[in-house]
């Protein structure tokens, strides 16, 4: 199950009209679908929409009665090829996945299906990770949107705005037959806020009833001649229906005094950082009550050319603000006012930078900028002139350590990559390839491996073109998480490099759930799962891909053990693709699974152990190797107080799990023999705890002994 | 980035009824339960009629890495004011930190602004990964981000809300709401906070007392609590039997006849020899610092010296000292009291040992160790059959014992072929040191802190040795000179810089650069 359960929260899906809901952007989507009357729901979990999937999974019961299918699609392009569903019948559907990262995926059947058109309303919400702290390449879904020709909104970011643009995602896409992408924002998506609910929808037509009466149009199926026939229509109908649309409903909303000589044309997800903006330029109040003229644009694609231009009549600037880049929709609006002949200062990027987050300051750098060049008297005298002496802020750049993400604690794959540094300790440096997921930590210090990731499952096709002619040099090792091996890897994967015979090493990071996006279960999850089937073996579907050296180790944690399996793979006689699969559950799940369960079986009275690690500080010469081929959270410094010592000295904290990585791993690597693992046992045996006094007292007699022979520190 | 000759004055502007956006980010480091502390103050915000939103960033799976938070409230007139979902540079009302470098790092990236930005930050260090791995100490300047705090904040409540968290067996969400509240920050009352925390519904009586706790500090009522440091150990507290008393008062006599800035770190040295071996292992040591204070003058850094790195020297690091220190009475009761173990549990207590053949051969006494090292056949055969990690329960009799026994091998150690092997290594380097220190003291007093790169086991050992050698190797390059001693301890600084000894490679090549040139 997902590492957040939304057990609570789904009650709240069953909100009637009128009600406050008051929640997570995520879940105020959700609703909205279950108000418009979706059919049926898929998508790929991946932040920021992962909690989107959680819910849905959470919220199967209500789900049920509704009469709307869900499922966790086995990848993006599974989840819109799904909406084919919405090709032939009048059902809504829905589907969600990160982008961009999805959208690739996604690509193929995005554009068949775009193509064909669809019936019933096909919504895409695409969870946008942009900007600072983002875990992807930067790139604009907008591209997407306009090679195939499918719509793309986003919305101003407030529940009210959000909600209300599902809906409007639907009928746009029934207007115009054309499915419609909703853009939401990692911000957007975590905001919280409130809005006013309706009632839930049975859909009109389920995907049940569709099954009993199977329909079929020849002109909507992606196949010459028809392609030909979508090409025209996609231009000739559908593009004037989405427009036709956009205008009457008033999709895109202007806002201030019409009659400004200057303006700004922005897109919806931007609006509140510029309406901050505005404000602290003294032009709008905190209600974004404004005088600036603006049209912000809810949708985003295509645009309406009509809009635009009763716009920029009469003005001489317009400002574009439109995150990322190419500035696409600057292009398009400055083609019209070519062709059109107007006269008006188009400005967008250059005022505001070519790429990267549209933050606060850099909002309120672009505007100004803009108003102090084209409309001067806007912009109030207290603002311009400055009287403030500036202080100087110490330059802590030097000092402060960067502290990128890493494995949590007791994470099962830092063995894994610790073994792996011993082995190119032993046998040299060798080429690296990393995948998509948690495992991907290991290009940080302290592990420091890891060369090129290429996409989700591609780790190891990203290490096809290592063909060694040497039958006895090196192999490239490539790691692939279980998340990234069934959701392309085995064929892209684990197929291409036995179809191909490579000799090269692959190793399957398991840890039973999809860990990376939240803990979600996938094929090989061990845990039951009402309603989806789990414990399908990786082994076993490796092995039926035709892999012949298959090691299959079911305790990360011993490093010495992975080490020697990682050691044989490179080295042994044998051919083709040699694949590790190293399994030991997410201990972030874990904990959150056995934690309740020990602390009830303590509780009613059961023998429960609870296992910790520990450093002997005297035993510690603080020379840290161990913290070299850790990096766990819970390993940390400590100043021991000791005139005699300069270094810090190894010390684990209270979050220690018991892991036992600490251990195993100066075991391996023998380092020292400062580790201890302590583990504690409560409601111990009447026969254990004699035995534990029988030895307490021949321990304390052996200790007291020697003690009164010598001089020691006590 | 646009860059402006003078940039724009934005600071927001109130309401028509005078209301203000108030703007709040957190920075915490993930897992330190950043959300939660986010959600208490949007409720509280909630609960005082203001409108409040709040966002955060959390990469599902980012978990150790810098995270942030961000909430903007306002008093409710009835209209839903436009919030913005990031904090922006220079418009930020409280900025609230969770770590000490987290607090430095919203001050780099301009978050906190003078005349404007209030700073509640926890002073508690969580040592980055970048931190830990140095060899020596690589932990970062905490007081320099306390001094920035001072110059960028305008109002600054920085103190260990960690401990204080800890201590109310809370978290650090608890004492962080309530140094918030008690930093008045805010326009809520303390009830308003209390009744969020009660509604919470778990932990509620540990997080009311970290809460409150925290409150008092930051209002100035009470004191913060020290930074959990241990106490400098400067007199060790000895146990001395009754019939090695006198013995032990001859040495003491010695001490007292040192040059008086030496004594304590004598005292210190002299217990740590004694308690490795015995008293005439401390007599040993002794003659050591006597000989360096024999050479030394005001202010005695040789001596000093001498006396910390002639102990360390002499108390290497071998099978029977780890063995007398893991089966000392001393241990078990400091391990209870660290894992925490309550009367009725019971301890079970795993160590992990791999001696190797060389430790093996080492432990043996000089004749015979040498004897078997030759031996590859024997070797071989240890590799088989003994070279693994063994795991032994000193909470059992068995595994008790066997470490026992092994540690009562000490009255033998001088006859041992590691004892050879290190007296022969200190003897050397300590006539080194006197030979120096006839006519450069400083450089002699360098020479005896180079022992600080000599640490660990096994392999870390090995190389700790080379670098050793390596800095010690430079000597002859800088002896004679001015600045000698002054380059040897930039040598062994850039030696605990990394692992591999990149960064002494490049010092040693400037030595030599500047010592061709002098040529």
């Amino acid at each position: 199950m997902a590492e957040r359960s939304f057990a609570k929260e789904v009650q709240k899906l069953k909100m009637g009209e009128g009600e406050t809901f008051s929640g997570e952007g995520i879940l105020a989507i959700t609703k909205a679908l279950l108000e418009n009357g979706v059919g049926y729901v898929g998508g790929y979990q991946g932040s920021p929409i992962s909690h989107l999937m959680d819910v849905l999974a959470d919220a199967q019961e209500i789900l049920g009665e509704l009469g709307v299918h869900f499922e966790a699609s086995a990848s993006e392009a599974t989840a819109t090829a799904m909406l084919a569903a919405s090709v032939h019948y009048p059902i809504r559907g829905a589907v969600t996945y990160k982008s961009v990262v999805g959208t690739n995926v996604a690509s193929d059947a995005l554009s068949n299906l775009a193509s064909g058109g669809v019936t019933g309303g096909a919504l895409i919400i695409v969870g946008e990770d942009y900007g600072e702290g983002s875990s992807i390449m930067q790139e604009r879904t907008y591209a997407f949107a306009m090679k195939s020709s499918v719509w793309m909104l986003d919305p101003r970011p407030n529940l009210p705005s959000i909600v209300k643009a599902v809906g409007a995602g639907f009928e746009l896409s029934e207007a115009s037959n054309t499915p419609v992408m909703l853009q939401v924002g990692i911000r957007s998506c975590h905001v919280h806020g409130h809005f006013t609910a309706s009632d839930n929808q049975r859909p009109a037509m389920t995907v049940s009833d569709a099954l009993e009466n199977p329909r079929r149009d020849l002109n909507r199926i992606v196949l010459p001649p028809a392609t030909y026939l979508h090409e025209n229509e996609k231009l000739t109908k559908r593009l004037p229906a989405a427009q036709d649309y956009i205008a009457e409903k008033g999709i895109n909303e202007r806002m201030g005094k019409p009659d400004g000589k200057v303006g700004l044309i922005l897109t919806g997800g931007t609006y509140n950082t510029v309406v901050r903006a505005l404000n602290r330029l003294d032009l709008a109040d905190i209600y974004g009550d404004t005088d600036l003229d603006m049209l912000v644009l809810n949708c985003v694609f295509p645009l309406v050319e009509s809009q635009i231009m009763e716009f920029c009549e009469g003005k001489d600037a317009v400002l574009i603000v439109e995150e990322g880049q190419p500035n696409y929709i600057e292009q398009q609006i400055a083609h019209m006012l070519y062709k059109s002949g107007k006269r008006v200062a188009l400005e967008g990027k250059g005022k505001l930078p070519m790429g990267g987050e549209y933050t606060g300051q850099v909002m309120v750098d672009g505007i100004a900028e803009f108003l102090s060049e084209h409309a001067p008297a806007l912009l109030p005298v207290s603002k311009v002139a400055t009287n403030e002496t500036p202080v100087e802020i110490p330059d802590l750049s030097d000092t402060l350590p960067p502290r990128p993400p890493g494995f949590c604690t007791g994470c099962p794959e830092r063995p894994i990559f610790a073994a792996t540094k011993l082995v190119e300790q032993e046998l040299g440096e060798h080429h690296i390839s990393s995948d998509i997921g948690c495992h991907l930590f290991s290009i940080m210090p302290p592990f420091d491996l890891g060369a090129t990731t290429m996409g989700y499952g591609l780790g190891p096709a990203s290490a096809a073109a290592f063909h060694n002619e040497n039958p006895r040099g090196r192999r490239s090792i490539s790691f692939v998480g279980d998340g990234g091996f069934w959701h392309n890897g085995l064929t892209s994967s684990i197929g291409n490099a036995v179809f191909n015979k490579s000799d090269n090493v692959i190793v399957i990071v398991d840890n039973y759930y999809s860990a990376a996006t939240g803990g979600q279960d996938i094929l090989s999850s061990r845990a039951d799962n009402k309603t989806k089937q789990t414990q399908n073996s990786i082994a076993d579907a490796v092995k039926g891909m035709g892999v012949k050296w298959v090691r299959q180790i079911d305790r990360t944690y011993d490093v010495t053990k992975v080490r020697d399996t990682l050691k044989e793979a490179l080295t042994t006689e044998e051919t083709g693709p040699k694949v590790i699969i190293a399994s030991s559950e997410c201990m972030l799940n874990k904990q959150r699974r056995v934690k309740p369960q020990l602390a009830k079986a303590a509780k009613e009275g059961q023998r429960v152990v609870r296992p910790r690690f520990g450093v002997d500080e005297d035993v510690c010469t603080g020379d840290h190797a161990c913290m070299r081929l850790s990096g766990c959270p819970s390993l940390s410094v400590k100043d021991t107080g000791d005139p005699l010592r300069d270094d810090p000295v190894a010390a684990i904290d209270q979050t220690c799990v018991g892991c036992g990585n600490c251990g195993e791993v100066a075991d391996a690597a023998v380092l020292c023999p400062s580790f201890y693992e302590a583990q504690i046992v409560t409601n111990p045996t009447s026969a254990e705890k004699r035995r534990a006094s029988r030895a307490q007292r021949l321990i304390g007699w052996l200790q007291s002994r020697r003690a009164a022979r010598r001089i020691a520190l006590a | 980035m646009n860059m402006q000759a003078s940039p724009v004055i934005a600071r927001r502007s109130p309401g028509p009824q005078g209301e203000k956006i108030i703007t709040l980010a957190a920075l915490a480091v993930g897992g330190q339960g950043g959300g939660v502390l986010t959600n208490w103050i949007t409720e509280v915000a909630e609960a005082n009629g203001y409108r409040a939103q709040s966002t955060s960033v959390a990469g599902v799976a980012q978990r150790t890495g810098a995270t942030i938070y961000y909430i903007e409230m306002c008093r409710d007139t009835g209209r839903m004011p436009v919030f913005a979902l990031s904090p922006a540079v220079g418009d930020v009302d409280i900025l609230m930190a969770c770590e000490l470098m987290e607090g430095g790092r919203a001050i780099l990236r301009g978050f906190v602004t003078p005349g404007r930005t209030t700073m509640i930050a926890s002073t508690h260090r969580i040592p980055a990964v970048a931190e830990k791995i140095a060899p020596g100490d690589g932990r970062a300047n905490g007081p320099e981000v306390l001094d920035a705090m001072g110059i960028a904040a305008d109002k600054v409540v920085a103190f260990d809300m960690e401990t204080i968290a800890k201590h109310a067996d809370s978290v650090i969400s608890s004492s962080m709401l309530g140094a918030l509240a008690g930093s008045g920050a805010l326009p809520f009352s303390r009830e308003s906070y209390e009744d969020v925390i009660r509604k919470s519904g778990r932990g509620v009586e540990a997080s009311l007392r970290a809460f409150g706790e925290a409150y008092e500090v930051a209002k100035g009522e009470k004191t913060a609590p020290i930074l959990e440091q241990p106490p400098a150990k400067t007199t060790p507290a000895l146990s001395i039997p009754d019939k090695l008393r006198a013995k032990w008062e001859v040495l003491e006599a010695r001490v007292v006849k040192l040059p008086t800035p030496a004594q304590e770190m004598t005292r210190a040295g002299l217990a740590k020899v004694v308690d490795y071996q015995d008293v005439e292992y401390g007599a040993q040591y002794l003659d050591m610092v006597e000989q360096a204070a024999a050479l030394d003058a005001e202010p005695f850094e040789l001596t000093t010296n001498a006396a910390k790195y002639c102990a360390r020297a002499l108390c290497y690091d071998d099978i029977l000292r780890v063995a007398d220190l893991k089966t000392r009475a001393t241990r078990f009761d400091r391990i209870r009291d660290e894992v925490v173990v309550n009367d009725d549990q019971v301890l079970m207590l795993t160590e992990y040992f791999h001696p190797r053949f060389e430790e093996f051969t080492t432990t043996l006494p000089r004749a015979l160790g040498r004897w078997m090292q030759k031996r590859k056949g024997i070797e071989a055969f240890y590799g088989r059959h003994f070279d693994k990690g063994r795991r032994i329960r000193t909470d059992r009799i068995g595994g008790f014992v066997m470490l026992w026994l092994v540690s009562s091998l000490r009255p033998m150690r001088r006859r041992l072929l590691r004892h050879e092997t290190e007296m022969a290594h200190v003897d050397q380097w300590f006539a080194t040191v006197l030979e120096v220190a006839k006519d450069d003291r400083a450089l002699a007093a360098e020479l005896l802190a180079n022992y600080r790169l000599i640490k660990g086991y096994s392999d870390t050992h090995v190389r700790g040795l080379s670098k050793f050698a390596r800095v010690m190797g430079a000597l002859d390059m800088l002896r004679g000179r001015q600045d000698a001693a002054d380059w040897m301890r930039r040598l062994r600084t850039a030696a605990l810089d990394d692992e591999k000894g990149t960064g002494l490679d490049g010092a040693l090549a400037t030595v030599r650069s500047f010592a061709k040139a002098a040529e």
